[in-house]
């Protein structure tokens, strides 16, 4: 390329540059708008909120609010029990989902399309849709308003997209490296634990964190199987808090934010294996 | 494939796999399954079942004089979302693919949708839309749209309208992240090769981008399809299904006949309905990638 004709093409060049940057800018800020209001709603007082004509920023940032929050809503107690659900549902999960996924990556056998396809419809099934049914089963078990409940019913739920995401980390990982590890005289169970799993990482990582973010967001199961507030996760709890008269929007978000943050950092981190994993059945 | 793991009988699967099919199970069929069995039967009030009713409960069901509405509000909802996510979607992952400066900002910033708690993000929205102190109405007054504050609720129709924005709003970033995946399957060199060929950067995507996408698209179209049919955080943060069943779909519907007006019997003939139409869905799905399997 010639020396005298850059200049001109580089000019023309960030001239479109100026353009998408801004376009793309524009749409991240519409996309988190809604949160950013979140956070500026939880940095006023209460006075603040309610005073007309309000403000976009706050005139004094409460950043007590993160504070306070613990003493004005009952934080703890609905962090604690979404931590336990959700952190059981997802080592339930993990722990019934990889030996299905390694034997499905590494065997056929009869019966594997009908088991796949038996997954691929449970990930398509929200719970949503079976809530009545899945209501009247944890009453036959006596289980209503307990931690089981919820664990059981999200690990089966969520168990599909772990099976997708694990399997194709394990059908990934060459056969010989295994096969040397039997001839080695290593179990298939040694080999699986020793070989397999610490080369399929990535995988186990973001099937844990998918899970448990899933679990974590939940609503609709825990609003029907829940009902005393020591057993409520969340999204019911916070949920619970608008219904009352005099809602304290600053409380609420930033018990949301609290609840938020970390997820949407864990999610980032696993973003580039989502979509494989919740499109899977599509490809297989 | 070795001699090892050639001759499976069924029985060998069964240890490696028993304890899915047994959650699967348990969890999954047998509540659909008494569901249905619900449907067909009298249930009372405190939720014992008091022998078969044969089709009574569908009965009930197809006279409640909301659910006429109700259907065609859930067309229109399911319809609606899908549609405008895909065409938003389309051109933000082209956003999400290009390169300019802060691009993994950008991309940070449309995850959150996807990451938060719907029931979170409902709940934002359900505060900027307030009648007193959302910042809707501040926007709205700031830029002289309106003179006073404004109940963006209060009429049904534009509160519907604003309950499919906030479906839009979290349905777009997983339908990007999908077809964002399906650009980065597309080879530069095709892309290459239709510059080269003088084609204008609009023709090229026409021509040859858009078609390559289609799969992915399928795909992220019919899995939104049932999402947003069985989606229920926002509709129930925000209006609840009301004002009476005025903003309702057919799965608030089911939820509130059930766990409102403790009417688990028709509830239960709703919801089996709803698990009928989503099988339909999935079989969309299915035959979807069937056909990319062939491809």
């Amino acid at each position: 390329m010639s020396t005298q004709v850059l200049p001109k093409r580089h000019k023309r060049f960030t001239g479109k540059k100026v353009t998408l940057t801004i376009s793309a800018w524009t749409m991240g800020l519409l996309f988190f708008a809604p949160y950013l209001q979140m956070i500026l709603t939880a940095l006023k007082s209460q006075e603040e909120i309610t005073a007309i004509p309000s403000t976009y920023l706050p005139k004094k940032w409460a950043f007590e609010n993160f504070i306070g929050v613990w003493k004005e809503i009952p934080l703890a107690t609905y962090l604690k029990s979404s931590f336990i659900i959700s952190i059981c549902a997802t080592l339930i999960v993990i722990v019934i989902a990889i030996p299905a996924a390694y034997y499905v990556a590494r065997n056929n056998f009869r019966g594997k399309k009908l088991f796949l396809l038996l997954v691929l419809v449970t990930q398509m099934f929200a719970p949503t849709a079976l809530v009545v049914g899945i209501f009247r089963e944890i009453v036959a078990f006596k289980l209503v308003d307990t931690y089981l409940a919820l664990i059981l019913v999200y690990a089966a739920f969520n168990m599909a997209f772990s099976i997708w995401i694990l399997s194709s980390f394990f059908a990934s990982i060459p056969k010989e490296i295994e096969e040397a590890a039997w001839i080695d005289g290593c179990s298939r169970f040694t080999t699986l634990t020793k070989i397999v799993l610490p080369l399929a990482l990535p995988g186990l990582v973001t099937a844990f964190i998918f899970t448990f973010i899933a679990a974590w967001n939940e609503f609709v199961i825990a609003l029907t199987l829940t009902s005393s507030p020591e057993h409520e996760p969340l999204t019911v709890g916070l949920t619970s808090l608008i219904g009352q008269y005099q809602v304290q929007w600053n409380f609420l978000f930033a018990g949301s934010l609290i609840a938020i943050v970390p997820v949407v950092i864990l999610f980032a981190l696993i973003e580039k294996w989502l979509v494989g994993g919740l499109t899977a059945g599509s490809v297989k | 494939m070795s001699g090892r793991t050639m001759n499976k009988s069924r029985l060998g699967a069964l240890p490696w796999i028993a304890p899915a099919l047994i959650m699967i199970a348990v969890f999954v069929i047998w509540p659909a399954f008494e569901m249905i069995r619900t449907s067909f039967q009298n249930v009372g009030a405190t939720g014992q079942s008091k022998g078969w009713a044969g089709w009574s409960n569908y009965h009930t069901l197809f006279l409640n004089p909301d659910l006429k509405n109700v259907l065609i509000r859930t067309f229109i909802w399911v319809v609606c979302v899908v549609f405008f996510t895909m065409i938003i979607s389309l051109p933000v992952a082209q956003l999400l693919n290009a390169q300019y400066p802060g691009r993994k900002v950008v991309r940070w910033s449309i995850i959150v949708p996807w990451a938060a708690s719907l029931v979170m993000t409902s709940t934002a929205w359900k505060w900027i839309l307030d009648a007193y102190y959302g910042v809707l109405n501040e926007i709205a007054i700031d830029l002289h749209l309106r003179k006073e504050s404004f109940d963006w609720l209060a009429d049904t129709r534009q509160s519907f309208i604003w309950l499919m924005v906030v479906a839009v709003f979290v349905s777009v970033p997983f339908t990007s992240f999908v077809i964002l995946a399906g650009l980065s399957t597309i080879p530069n060199d095709i892309k290459e090769a239709s510059h080269v060929d003088g084609a204008t950067s609009w023709k090229s995507y026409k021509h040859i981008t858009f078609p390559l996408l289609k799969p992915s698209l399928f795909v992220a179209a019919v899995i939104n399809l049932i999402n947003v049919f069985n989606s229920f955080p926002i509709i129930w943060v925000i209006t609840q299904g009301g004002p009476g069943y005025e903003t309702d779909t057919t799965t608030t519907l089911a939820y509130k006949i059930s766990f409102r007006d403790q009417d688990v019997g028709q509830s239960a003939s709703m919801a089996a309905i709803n698990f009928l139409i989503i099988l339909v869905f999935i079989g969309f799905f299915l035959k979807a990638s069937k056909n990319q399997e062939q491809n």
